[in-house]
């Protein structure tokens, strides 16, 4: 565990607790309880079902592949799966809310306990645990900007399942609180019950922070609504905490509130206060029969899981060699890790894994790529490394055999043969290079053959040098160790 | 070819069968009788242009091209709640004043599938609230029995009041209704037809506008027991749209009718005999009684010991479900919208609200929020669902040891229009004896059964065991043979 931020107020230290509510989208074709499609982007209002606007008579059906996804996810974060949920009514007023109630689990969530291994910059671990994860549906939009003197709604989102995971208030940081959103995203992607995009609204979280003396009593905590992006999480928790702990030494209280963050401010506001909290009337809705899940459909599905992140680091940690450091790198997103396991069954693992995070990440930062839209595929990588393997070129020339790669996408081998980069591995020819480098340096051989031997390296350089950087290494290191000595 | 009306839904059957008339005749003479009786006020909109191009593909598919279905060439009326594609359907609401539905709801798909012919969109209660049919905003419908001797218009029960009057007036075959607490049971018993609850599960609510989802279901209304089987037989089934519908095949009710029920074991529950019953109705009550056993019947006498609890439950679970179905009238997307300035979309959503309900509507919106508050949840609801519990355990002890129980309709004969109104319990009090049954989920049947010494229909009321329809088609057919019940409004 560590420490977690601690805020220098006036009058002492203040360490900030916060708690997520994730809203994650499930990924599924349809809606949790009509047949319309959720592809984003499509003309507004184009994707309403009657069931979705609500129309008189019109009754919800359970959406099965969202029930799976949503058992995938507990099982995903090791959660208990309950054997009965049911779905509630949670009734209030809204214009892009066309039932007048959001169908949602409120006493019976379909997932309970669960935890979540977040790791720290600093190196440790925090352990968040998963009150639970219920299924609902999603809203419509409303879009205020299209007209001076009317609202539209757009109904496309209207039933869009979301899994809702409540976090336990056990972030200690900004930084955490980020980095479990972060390790969840990493989790739902490899579920693959939620495709984690912020941008696209997929994944969202309301943020619970509150402040206290360290080791006191829980303070008060406001809720930060709706947060869809990593850089938001971090400054509207960061404002939020500041500002609590001011009020606090200001000698008053915080009110239990819902906030608003204002990004382009980079603050938060009141949004509504305890006192005008709705009252949302929940009540199990009398359209749904509740939700019964078999112990066999639990264990059909978890047959179905994939190895998840905090298992494959385990396995490239301790399996395969790998620092933790490089592990942790390459789980952190589902393709590069299958990227690096198909590059680590043709080579030694942590050359791979080095090739991978160091080299291969580097170009994809600079030029803003992810590895899905790498140019370079593992098959060519591994091409690339059976090439410094063979002793066709070195490590060094590698390094710019992958620039070219990356800039045209050939394969290694076509690059090193149209620009002749092989490797000179014939000693004869080697041997001339050594010699004239000797040779036009006789005066560094003699300060080397009386003890300064630092200058090996410099001969090495002036070799290699000579020899564009195509004779092998090993044996210029060796021709050379034997020629200086004799 | 007068008075084909008249018939009932099987003889009309058996006439279009024969070729003694045709559809379209058929149909023609229950639209006369319409025109007739408009002042019955039974409709909220007639369709006889629909019915008259239906009877005539009737006409083509009875002349041997095609498969007549269960209703071929029969004039239906149809309540209007459930959604009819491309016709008004209100709910009797203002709310609803200009809603045409774009789609069908399975119970008018699966009657139209079988041939039916669709008369028109009978008048109820505003969203089947009610128990007199006196809250439509399209007016009261007048029952047309009256009492012998007084001209005073009488209330045709409700909320399928509408419904009741058309097919006891002879302006439609049958009708479909639907019963929430008593809705088909209640105005049947009031105006001398016959009336069907099935079990909660056995026809979809798929396009029915939702008054309380948990009770909600639909049934039929006759002129006979055997025209309800047929009727029931062809709106039920299994619809995977409504996620309640029962999943379970449909039995041939009608052919399985026997009016035989030696043996059976009837059930005469204690607590229905309330103080407040009237001697005529509890004479009724024995009546039916000595039939059965004269036919053979076994009667046993049972405790339904939760009874009297079943009116308030009712009160509080029903308003609650429709405190948030009724929600989405908020004439965002459709329905009505008030046209007066608004400041706001809260201010929009009161005064459409305001505008589009009525009274009935409004209080128990305003009952069901109450009960489902915080702070009152538990108290009210949250009770409210353990003591139905209670109920449904009381039935299901009692049908370990009879088959079918057999209680009167209801506690009062018809009553003039406008009585029963200054207090709502005394309104309420209509449907005592009906609403344990919902709150059950248990099929039951009104069946007319006498006249009280002011010559109005009486009714008596048989409650099954879930999805046990058949019994209560049985029995129901032994009490129709047995009470000989041929009495029809005067003047129809």
């Amino acid at each position: 565990m560590s420490g977690g931020d601690i805020i220098k107020g006036n009058t002492g230290d203040w360490e900030i607790i916060i708690g997520l509510e994730v809203h994650a989208q499930v990924t599924s074709k349809s809606k949790l309880f009509s047949g319309s499609s959720t592809e984003f982007g499509s003309e507004p209002n184009s994707q309403v079902s009657l069931v979705d606007a609500a129309l008189p008579g019109m009754l919800p059906v359970i959406n099965e592949y969202c029930v799976e996804q949503a058992v995938r996810t507990g099982l995903g974060i090791n959660a208990d799966i309950n054997p009965r949920s049911a779905f509630d009514r949670k009734n209030y007023f809204y214009p892009d809310l066309p039932q007048g109630y959001q169908i949602s689990q409120f006493k019976e969530p379909i997932v309970g306990k669960g935890k979540v291994v977040v790791d720290l910059k600093n190196g440790g671990t925090r352990e968040v645990n998963i009150e639970r994860i219920h299924l609902e549906q999603d809203a419509g939009k409303s879009l205020h900007d299209q007209s001076p003197d009317s609202t539209f709604i757009d109904l496309n989102r209207s039933g869009v399942a979301l899994m809702e995971i409540v976090s336990e208030p056990d972030m200690r940081s900004a930084e955490e609180a980020a980095e479990f959103m972060k390790k969840l995203r990493t989790i739902l992607r490899y579920l693959g019950s939620c495709d984690g995009d912020m941008e696209k609204g997929s994944m969202r979280c309301d943020a619970n922070v509150s402040v206290r003396r360290p080791g006191e009593l829980m303070g008060t905590r406001c809720e930060i609504k709706n947060l869809n992006s990593i850089r938001n999480i971090i400054n509207a928790i960061n404002y939020e905490a500041r500002r609590q702990v001011e009020v606090i030494e200001g000698g008053s209280l915080i009110d239990q509130e819902t906030r608003l963050f204002d990004a382009d401010k980079g603050t938060t506001r009141t949004m509504r206060s305890k006192e005008d909290a709705h009252d949302y009337r929940y009540f199990p809705d009398p359209d749904l029969y509740p939700l019964v899940i078999t112990a066999t459909f639990v264990e059909k599905i978890r047959k179905t899981l994939p190895e998840l992140p905090d298992a494959k680091k385990e396995r490239y940690m301790n399996k395969m060699g790998l620092s933790a450091y490089d592990a942790n790198v390459l789980v952190a997103d589902k393709s590069s890790a299958e990227y690096f396991e198909e590059v680590a069954e043709k080579h030694e693992p942590k050359m791979a894994a080095n090739w991978i995070t160091a080299e291969l990440f580097g170009r994809l930062n600079k030029s803003g790529k992810i590895i899905d839209e790498c140019p370079v595929s593992s098959k060519k990588l591994i091409g690339l490394l059976n090439l410094i393997k063979d002793n066709t070129i070195s490590g060094k020339i590698a390094k710019d055999v992958l620039d070219i790669m990356f800039d045209t996408g050939k394969d290694a081998e076509i690059i090193v043969e149209e620009n002749g980069l092989t490797q000179v591995t014939d000693t004869s020819e080697i041997e001339g290079v050594i010699d004239a480098v000797l040779a036009e340096n006789a005066e560094k051989v003699a300060q080397y053959r009386s003890g300064k031997e630092a200058l090996f390296g410099f001969f090495m350089g002036q070799i290699m040098k000579a020899s564009k950087g195509k004779a092998n290494p090993a044996i210029v290191n060796q021709m050379l160790k034997k020629k200086l000595s004799s | 070819m007068s008075e084909l009306n008249k018939l009932t839904l099987h003889e009309a059957r058996n006439g279009l069968k024969n070729k003694d008339f045709s559809a379209v005749d058929l149909t023609k003479s229950y639209i006369q009788a319409c025109e007739k009786y408009k002042k019955l006020n039974a409709f909220i909109t007639e369709t006889h242009e629909i019915a008259l191009k239906q009877a005539r593909e009737s006409d083509k598919v009875l002349s041997g091209k095609g498969r007549p279905g269960l209703l071929e060439g029969i004039p239906i009326g149809i309540k209007d709640l459930f959604c009819t594609k491309g016709t008004l359907t209100t709910a009797a609401s203002k709310m609803l004043g200009n809603f045409i539905p774009p789609y069908e709801s399975t119970v008018t798909a699966n009657l139209f599938a079988r041939g039916a012919v669709m008369i028109g969109k009978t008048s109820m209660d505003e969203f089947a609230m009610g128990s007199a049919n006196i809250t439509s905003h399209y007016g009261n419908v007048i029952n047309p029995w009256k009492r012998s001797g007084d001209n005073k218009d009488l209330v045709p029960g409700g909320s399928s009041g509408g419904s009741a009057s058309a097919v006891s007036a002879f302006m439609c075959a049958g009708a479909l209704g639907s019963d929430t607490g008593g809705s088909i049971r209640q105005p049947c018993a009031f105006t001398g037809i016959v009336g069907m609850k099935p079990t909660y599960g056995r026809c979809s609510r798929w396009g029915m506008v939702a008054y309380a989802s948990s009770l909600d279901q639909a049934g039929v209304m006759a002129r006979s027991v055997q025209d309800s089987a047929i009727m029931l037989e062809s709106i039920a089934g299994f619809d995977e749209k409504d996620s309640t519908s029962a999943n379970i095949p449909v039995p041939h009710w009608e052919k399985e009718i026997k009016t035989d029920v030696k043996g059976l074991r009837i059930g005469i529950p204690r607590e229905y005999n309330v103080k407040s019953l009237p001697e005529d109705i509890k004479a009724l009550w024995e009546k039916g009684t000595m039939w059965l056993k004269d036919a053979g019947a076994e009667i046993v006498e049972i405790s339904l010991p939760n009874t009297e609890y079943a009116l308030p439950t009712y009160y509080i679970i029903a308003p609650a479900e429709a405190s948030s179905n009724l929600a989405r009238y908020d004439g965002v997307r459709y329905g009505h919208r008030t046209t007066n300035d608004i400041a706001s979309i809260d201010d929009m959503y009161e005064k459409t609200r305001a505008e589009g309900f009525g009274a009935e509507v409004k209080t128990r919106i305003m009952m069901g929020t109450y009960v489902l508050s915080h702070g009152y949840y538990d108290a009210y609801y949250k009770k409210a669902q353990k003591v139905r519990r209670l109920i449904a355990e009381d039935f299901r002890k009692v049908f370990e040891k009879v088959d079918a129980i057999l209680t009167p309709t209801t506690p009062i004969a018809p009553f003039p229009i406008g009585e029963r109104t200054d207090d709502p319990v005394s309104m309420y009090i209509n449907d005592l004896l009906v609403v344990p049954a919902s709150l059950a989920g248990l099929p039951a049947m009104s069946v007319p059964a006498g006249l009280n010494s002011e010559g109005l229909p009486l009714g008596l009321q048989i409650i099954g065991n879930a999805f046990d329809e058949q019994t209560v088609f049985n029995i129901g057919s032994a009490i129709e043979e047995a009470a000989d019940f041929k009495a029809t409004p005067e003047g129809f």
